[in-house]
């Protein structure tokens, strides 16, 4: 497939995709008065479970591959939990860490 | 009246400053990582456009440079997405009554609108219906503000910004952590991570987010009655 096509494609999937998720809860419970009890639980403790996930999402590779490759993720990863911890500041935490993660795979984990 | 208008736009984006700095400078990295995939800023204001979805966007990057098959994408999405569907949950009732930006505000549920919107407390004389839809309208701009800054910086930027994409591992970290202070129970969040990273190792990176997921959901479902949740308000 050309790429642009493929790009195109993908994009406009992602949209039609996220949207869905988005309008489900709308038009499955919409009408209705009271949620169904498995929904409500649900929608209360699947975040942070999913959160979890997504953190593991994002080190995928160090951790089955390139066992090595993880330490500047590992170290920049505390970095952000003592930042956030500190100054409980979302943005601080967030440049905090990247910029540190930055350094390490240029200057010290080459 | 046009007075009062201005009043709610500036509370509407005194509410969303926090995001905005956050959205500036992710939209920043994806609209830099997108150039980097070959892709200019015209991509990036499309995929913030109709994407929208954070997290996914950054997902796609890699689609893109990858040649994903479409199925593959499909499927992703869809998972990586499925969290709104519980975000939804909690605002049936308010966002029905939005009348003509009902359709919009399903659309721009993301994370972050979505927690500014749980804690927002609006003034008397202003119209809550106006204030959600304008803040959720800035922060989509600031996204899509961001993503197109990063696709055109991206093309200029002379020195190498490999590692920039840790911002989103940094995000979910935030996140995360904001959840793990205000939850009772942290067992989602441990059967979360023991089912990503047993199932990582078990099935390997490309293929184990799906199948991680369903078992979270299952398990926790299995769970419900030795898990306590915090009564509705």
């Amino acid at each position: 497939m050309n790429t642009t096509v493929h790009a195109v494609l993908v994009i406009l999937i992602a949209s039609a995709c996220t949207i869905l998720t988005r309008i489900a809860p709308f038009l499955l419970f919409g009408r209705k008065k009271e949620l169904p009890g498995i929904i409500k639980y649900l929608g209360s403790i699947l975040p942070s479970a999913i959160m979890a996930t997504l953190i593991v999402y994002c080190l995928r590779n160090s951790i089955s591959i390139q066992p090595l490759r993880g330490i500047p993720e590992i170290i920049s990863i505390l970095v952000v939990i003592l930042l956030h911890i500190w100054k409980r500041n979302t943005l601080i935490s967030i440049a905090g860490g990247t910029a540190v993660y930055m350094v390490l795979i240029r200057f010290v984990f080459v | 009246m046009i007075r009062n208008r201005f009043k709610m736009l500036r509370f509407a984006f005194l509410q969303s400053v926090p995001v905005m700095f956050g959205y500036l400078f992710l939209g920043t990295a994806f609209g830099i990582l997108l150039e980097k995939a070959g892709f200019n800023f015209i991509w990036a204001f499309f995929a913030s456009l109709t994407v929208y979805a954070g997290s996914l966007q950054f997902v796609i990057v890699s689609f893109l440079s990858a040649g994903t098959a479409l199925t593959t994408v499909a499927l992703m999405s869809l998972f990586i997405n499925s969290r709104h569907i519980f975000y939804g949950l909690s605002f049936i009732e308010n966002f029905k009554k939005t009348g003509k930006a009902y359709p919009y505000m399903v659309f721009s549920l993301t994370d972050e609108t979505y927690s500014i919107l749980c804690s927002l407390q609006v003034p008397d004389g202003m119209n809550y219906n106006t204030v959600i839809f304008l803040i959720a309208l800035l922060n989509q701009c600031y996204w899509i503000i961001g993503s197109v800054l990063g696709g055109l910086v991206g093309q200029m930027i002379p020195f190498d910004v490999t590692g920039i994409d840790f911002s989103m591992t940094a995000l979910f970290v935030v996140i995360f952590l904001e959840q793990w202070k205000t939850s009772e129970t942290h067992l989602p969040a441990l059967t979360g991570f023991t089912c990503s990273i047993l199932f990582l190792l078990l099935l390997g990176p490309d293929r184990f987010l799906l199948p991680s997921l369903v078992a979270t959901v299952l398990l926790l479902s299995v769970c419900k009655p030795f898990i306590k949740i915090k009564e509705e308000k």
